[in-house]
């Protein structure tokens, strides 16, 4: 394998890992800024329980994506300079303002959060959550927006005498209208894999304590967290949907060979129905091969256009647009593939969506068994609950590998309506100056730690979830004269 | 003065942050064995970052994105040829962060004392490193005229890299030693006061040395003989100070010698931001590795308006813990062990 590839495997395993971190911080750390808000107003002993008991699972995560967080800032200049050299001018700034206005916001006030229980205030201490949760909102925006920009570039210049994109309008990279679609999805994403842990785990203690006690008050303490996790998937899940749908229909008009290639389109199609399952030669080399078995007459058209009868053009036709405006070779004469990996992005794009159903099942049924103060739940709910679990960790990541590998062969995908110059093909993004010794030797080294590390992230969050919620005392905010008095929390 | 020579000066504030705050997160990752000594001991030692060490490290991704930002060119060449170097300081860091929240989640001495070597390992590791790779910097590399770095790993082991390599361990060990003296109280206290003494007087030494050296050898200018004259008496100020038993003087004075530091790394190379040595025409300078003057404004309005309210709450943080930590402080490890205990039958 040559550099390139190499890196490009590395990106994406480094980035898959860290996305599997991701979505848990951000959605757990707002429902437990909820929690804790019920508690604060409340004064309700479980909202204080579920509070350290699901914060204690956010810590154990934040610390895995904290520290994978920090291999992404610099992988960009280490394995990837020939890209940062040309996108440098548009996409730091995004990521410098991430850190400027996100990151401190995040680790300062979780620290303050995780060791001032007993130093600061009820209401300033419940603030401190709350300004963790924004950063980590914050976080997310920056790096969507510096991800939407090579999506859909705009915002931005060629400048023929350093041969560089260079920035004219920073308004318009922040408000990219790709942004203000892929935010909110990634955002009801987070809170589908949020909302399902928290209900995940409360069904599970539930089924278990109702066993050993059916009156036991904590059975009534898990329906809340059941229920309270259920209503959030289903407000996820209809977000997600409807910010889904705006994607594909912004997706259709930017980078339209994606979308042909995510429904298997090898021809121009009028209306284009929607594939739930093809068989062939999806790797592209035999087109013809493939066979659409199972469609839904026009709904591709739907998704695309908002009209059932709309036409969508095929991968062929899409190939030679492309290689008439952006080249059909490359300086070296090789023929330019325009076509992303057919079999990648027709599935990965089916896994996304299809694999929130089991979200959508496990939210409906905990609403329906718990209904009207029902806490007795059918034993097999404990199985949907675990195996529903990883899912929406599985669909968020099908969703990257589809955008990213859906922009293939481009880093930088070219903007139909902007300038014909800022493009960047992947392959002259790789740093020059690395050896694919070292590209190897660093995958190697990320891969095996992130393996070790994920063993005992698991193991943790297993430990402490198969603990239960925590006994509590109401915490005590120290005066300066109790020197003497053990902290509240300490490594 | 040239908003991109405004950037340079805001880097380096940026990386003067990093260097005095983790600075001391890493003395005090050292220190652990040698100053907290029992298990009790490493965790009073450890506790006086817990709250901090996180934002305390922002700072390097700040000062990383701020050079993605506002110097393209350099932050493309730099990463790029420090790659294997770079790695063993990622790897360093992903480790410790892990390392830190894990360590007392499982009430379990092996496990303990396993995390134990990784949070010491992870602190000398990027503590020598962070050294070098300056040291390269001020000394300069091979480029060649497309700005790639043409060297290889081992040009990067000059004898005055590795010095400068032992300047950052010598200067991040009395630092921490001097923050503890500041932060423990009993008997971590006294051993911490100890040990700073002792290396501040090191310090002074190694520090010294490598400074006269890229002084002379290396700076473009020569006004940085003041960078190399503040960082000279700070350093003896901050030893002075231990003796005294002066230690919130001695952690202003280490910070101070870091500041100088700092000026003198940077002061020696501009109006480079990575010499060549091989061709000095093949430079990335403040001009040719610069954003647009566009990008440029943008990031001062971004940075004026928020570098002042990070400061600011950072410092809150500081004053929100800003109690000694004793041994009595340390809660008992309440935390679950490895296996659950059966409780009941389910
Ligand atoms: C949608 C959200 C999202 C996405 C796409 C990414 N991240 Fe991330 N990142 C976060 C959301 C986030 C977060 C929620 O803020 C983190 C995640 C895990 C965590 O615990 O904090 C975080 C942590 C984190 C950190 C450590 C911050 C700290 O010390 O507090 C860095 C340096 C990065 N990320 C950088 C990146 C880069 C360069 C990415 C691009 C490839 C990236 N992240 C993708
Ligand atoms: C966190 C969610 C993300 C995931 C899971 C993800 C996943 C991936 C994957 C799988 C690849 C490899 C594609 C291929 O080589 O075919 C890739 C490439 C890449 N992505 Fe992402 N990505 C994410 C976010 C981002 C963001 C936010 C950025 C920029 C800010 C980004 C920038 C890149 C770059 C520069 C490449 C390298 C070039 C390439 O191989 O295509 N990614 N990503
Ligand atoms: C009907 C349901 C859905 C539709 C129509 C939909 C649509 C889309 C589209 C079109 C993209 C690609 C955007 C681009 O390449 O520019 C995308 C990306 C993505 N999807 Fe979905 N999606 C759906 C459900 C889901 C679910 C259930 C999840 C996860 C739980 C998810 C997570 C993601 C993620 C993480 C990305 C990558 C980030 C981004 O580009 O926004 N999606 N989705």
């Amino acid at each position: 394998m040559d550099a390139l590839e190499l890196a490009r495997w590395q990106f994406g395993i480094t980035t898959v890992y860290h996305f599997v971190l991701v979505p848990l911080t951000i959605g757990l750390s707002i429902l437990v800024a909820i929690m804790q808000t019920a508690w604060v107003r409340t004064g309700n002993e479980r909202w204080l329980r579920l509070t350290k008991f699901y914060g204690k699972l956010l810590l154990i995560n934040f610390a895995l994506g904290v520290a994978t967080g920090i291999v992404q800032e610099f992988q960009f200049g280490m394995s990837w300079s020939e890209y940062s050299r040309f996108v440098g001018d548009i996409f730091g700034a995004p990521l410098a303002m991430e850190a400027l206005l996100a990151f401190f916001l995040e680790s300062t006030f979780l620290g303050l959060w995780i060791f001032g229980w007993d130093r600061l205030p009820k209401k300033v201490h419940l603030l401190t959550v709350w300004c963790f949760s924004i950063g980590s909102l914050l976080s997310a925006y920056f790096i969507i927006a510096a991800n939407s920009w090579m999506q859909h570039p705009v915002g931005a210049e060629y400048n023929p005498e350093t041969g560089r994109a260079e920035m004219n309008d920073i308004g318009a990279v922040l408000t990219n209208n790709t942004t203000l679609v892929a935010f909110p999805h990634v955002i009801a994403t987070a809170f589908l894999v949020a909302g399902t842990f928290v209900s995940g785990i409360a069904v599970y203690w539930m089924v278990r304590k109702h066993r050993e006690d059916a009156d036991h008050p904590d059975v009534s303490m898990y329906r809340t967290a059941a229920r309270f996790g259920a209503v959030v998937m289903i407000l996820a899940g209809v977000g997600v949907l409807i910010t889904g749908d705006l994607q594909a229909k912004l997706m259709f008009k930017q980078q339209p060979i994606k979308m042909a290639a995510a429904e298997g389109i090898i021809d121009t199609e009028q209306p284009a129905p929607f594939s739930l399952l093809a068989i062939g030669n999806l790797a592209g080399d035999d087109p013809a091969s493939v066979r659409h078995l199972i469609e839904i007459p026009g709904l591709t058209s739907y998704l695309a256009t908002g009209d059932w009868n709309a036409e969508v053009t095929g991968l062929d036709q899409l190939q030679e647009q492309y290689a008439e405006r952006y080249g059909a070779t490359t300086p070296d004469g090789e023929t330019i593939e325009y076509r992303p990996n057919l079999a990648v992005t027709y599935w990965s794009f089916r896994l996304m969506i299809g694999l929130a159903a089991f979200s959508a099942a496990l939210a409906l049924s905990i609403l329906w068994f718990t209904r009207k103060k029902r806490t007795a739940l059918p034993g097999w709910m404990r199985t949907l609950a675990l195996v529903s679990l990883p899912m929406p960790y599985l669909a968020a990541s099908f969703g990257w590998i589809f955008t990213e590998m859906g922009r293939q062969p481009f880093v930088v995908a070219p903007n139909p309506t902007g300038s014909d110059e800022i493009f960047l093909m992947t392959q002259f993004g790789v740093s020059s100056s690395v050896s694919a010794g070292e590209i190897l030797t660093s995958m190697i080294t990320f891969t095996v730690v992130y393996a070790v590390l994920a063993v005992f992230w698991f193991r943790l969050i297993q430990r402490y979830s198969v603990e239960g919620a925590p006994e509590v005392e109401e915490p005590v905010v120290r005066k300066d004269d109790d020197q003497s008095t053990p902290l509240s929390f300490a490594y | 003065m040239e908003l991109s020579d405004f950037w340079f000066i805001l880097i380096a504030v940026l990386w003067t942050g990093y260097l005095v705050l983790e600075g001391f997160d890493f003395g005090v990752g050292m220190l652990m064995p040698i100053i907290g000594r029992s298990n009790k001991g490493r965790r009073v030692v450890l506790n006086t970052i817990g709250p901090v060490w996180d934002g305390n490290e922002v700072w390097l991704l700040t000062a990383g994105g701020a050079t993605f930002a506002a110097f393209p060119e350099w932050y493309a060449t730099m990463f790029s040829g420090f790659y294997l170097p770079l790695l063993l300081i990622l790897v360093a860091l992903i480790v410790r962060a892990v390392a830190i929240e894990y360590r007392g989640k499982i009430n379990d001495q092996a496990w303990r004392s396993r995390w134990d070597y990784v949070i010491i390992g992870s602190a000398w590791v990027p503590s020598i490193l962070w050294g070098v790779a300056f040291a390269n910097l001020v000394r300069g590399v091979k480029l060649d005229a497309d700005h790639q770095y043409v060297g290889n790993f081992f040009d990067l082991l000059s004898p005055f890299a590795l010095l400068g390599g032992l300047v950052t361990l010598a200067i991040f060990l009395s630092h921490g030693a001097i923050f503890l003296s500041l932060k423990t109280d009993g008997e971590i206290r006294e051993r911490a006061e100890a040990f700073a003494r002792k290396a501040s007087l090191a310090t002074i030494v190694v520090a010294g040395a490598w400074a006269v050296w890229a002084q002379l050898a290396y700076s473009r200018n020569t006004w940085t003989w003041a960078a190399v004259a503040l960082a000279a008496v700070a350093l003896v100020g901050a030893w002075f100070s231990t003796l005294k038993g002066r230690f919130g003087w001695a952690f202003i004075a280490s910070a101070v010698a870091i500041v100088g530091a700092v000026l003198l790394i940077f002061g020696s190379m501009y109006p480079n931001v990575m010499p060549a040595i091989n061709d000095p025409a093949n430079s990335l300078t403040v001009d040719n590795a610069s954003s647009t003057d566009y990008t440029l404004t943008v990031m001062t309005w971004v940075a004026v308006i928020m570098t002042p309210v990070v400061l600011a709450y950072q410092a809150w943080t500081y004053w929100v813990f800003r109690k000694r930590l004793s041994m009595e402080h340390i809660p008992e490890h309440s935390e679950l062990t490895f296996f659950p205990k059966r409780k009941t039958t389910v």
